[in-house]
């Protein structure tokens, strides 16, 4: 296989991993980590470089589609990024004190109980209309969006808030250690414990997926796991791939998505627990 | 004052003692906002929305279009990375021992010699840098809602962000 076939390829996939990523707000590296290390025999350090370029990739892309349609919470996310982004700054500088193993175990099984939480509430649909929640009420993180698969205006309320923080620095953290995109937690954090609506949860999370990710880069690019020749049609591709995917989460149900997230979440938990168990 | 559906009912009532510091009105609740007021609201955070858009397909365009260029000129300068029958394998650029700019002195250095390489890393930096812009606008867009929880919020988001591209000895 040629460099030039590499490209070519590795950006079809990519332009899929995208779509996925951006439906579900997850971002691409769920797809991406696992391409490289498994179809390519890339070397696993480069896979991550090329999966956070994914995530970043991802959010910017479906972002700018997403905040036009008002499907992100921008006041829930940012005010949730403190928890992540201070997450994978100490994430960081603990890779050296915790184990790997551990961690995917431990990863593992809270991914395989976020998928259980998320898939139990796969009929609900109206979101909350009262919160006591101190902190939601102070700064003002409730809202409301259009949707375009139920022609009309949802409003939601937000509760949870401390719950809702305490998995976000774990997310942040986890995404600093693992190199995985934080996702997969953000999502349950901000559905299952805040009780945003799921496509606020998903569109909000591929908001704040972005911010955390670049939280990371830094080190990523000084160490020198930013290979060009992979980082290139990835970033293209997902980019690509993203914009569409922003379009179709307008258009599905919110459990289709749920469906969906739970079924890649089932892959991620299963996927961990492998790499924690049989190292 | 339980007013949540206060917008239906009476028309404007008189705001509450609250009204210097609506972004700290903290008995628990913000004070509600008059028609006009709650449009001027939404139109505010709707040019917010728009700004913020725009700042990121901005961003993701001239990302794409550098690392197209960097793509293109790789290719351009090493025939053997495209020759169909090449025995050039693709593996030789993604080991642990390949070499490409890691660092901003020899990523200048790589850009000044006019290699593809060096381009791709700057566009996918560029990238990189998005989100950190989003949320400098989110800055000024908090400033300028007059809303001072949020913008202490996301400054303190900002400020870790750069941080942490100190930290890592950027």
């Amino acid at each position: 296989m040629t460099p030039l076939d590499f490209v070519v390829s590795l950006a079809l996939i990519s332009v899929a991993a995208g779509v996925l990523g951006s439906l579900i707000g997850l971002g691409g590296g769920v797809v991406i980590v696992p391409v490289l290390t498994l179809l390519y025999h890339v070397d696993i350090r480069l896979a991550i470089g090329a999966s956070i370029v994914s995530v970043i990739a991802t959010s910017s892309g479906a972002a700018a589609a997403y905040v036009r349609e008002r499907m992100t919470n921008l006041r829930a996310g940012m005010f949730l990024e403190i928890a992540t982004t201070t997450g994978a700054v100490s994430g960081a500088y603990l890779t050296t004190v915790l184990p790997a193993r551990f961690l995917f175990i431990f990863f593992g099984l809270v991914l395989g109980y976020s998928s259980f939480a998320t898939f139990r509430r796969r009929h609900v649909a109206e979101p909350l209309s009262v919160s006591n929640d101190r902190i939601a009420n102070y700064f003002d993180l409730h809202g409301s969006y259009y949707d375009p698969a139920e022609h009309r205006e949802i409003p939601y309320k937000v509760v949870g808030t401390k719950l809702g923080l305490a998995l976000m620095y774990v997310a942040g953290l986890v995404s600093a250690l693992l190199g995985i995109g934080s996702g997969a937690l953000k999502v349950p954090a901000m559905d299952s414990a805040m009780h945003l609506p799921m496509k606020v949860s998903s569109a909000t999370s591929n908001f704040m997926i972005g911010v955390t990710a670049a939280a990371s880069a830094g080190v990523y690019f000084i160490r020198g796991q930013i290979d060009p020749i992979i980082a290139a049609p990835v970033a293209a591709g997902v980019l690509l791939g993203a914009t569409f995917g922003a379009r179709v989460l307008g258009r599905v149900t919110s459990k289709t998505v749920r469906l969906v997230f739970v079924v890649v979440l089932v892959v991620i938990s299963l996927e961990m627990l492998q790499k924690g168990i049989f190292p | 004052m339980t007013d949540m559906h206060a917008e239906g009912g009476g028309p404007r009532q008189p705001p509450s003692d609250a009204l210097p510091s609506e972004g700290l009105a903290r008995s628990g609740q913000r004070r509600q906002l008059s028609p006009e007021e709650a449009a001027q609201m939404e139109e505010k955070i709707r040019k917010v929305e728009l700004a913020i858009s725009l700042v990121l397909r901005i961003g993701v365009v001239v990302s794409v279009a550098v690392i197209s260029v960097g793509l293109g000129l790789m290719f351009a300068h090493h025939g053997s990375y495209v020759s169909v029958g090449g025995h050039f394998s693709y593996s030789k650029l993604t080991s642990r021992s390949t070499p490409f700019p890691h660092t901003f002195s020899s990523l200048g250095h790589a850009i000044g010699r006019g290699e593809g390489r060096g381009i791709v890393v700057l566009g996918v930096l560029i990238l990189i840098l998005t989100p950190v812009l989003r949320v400098a606008v989110g800055v000024l867009s908090f400033v300028y809602e007059k809303d001072p929880p949020m913008t202490i919020v996301t400054l303190y988001v900002l400020a870790v962000l750069i941080g942490s591209f100190f930290l890592a000895g950027v």
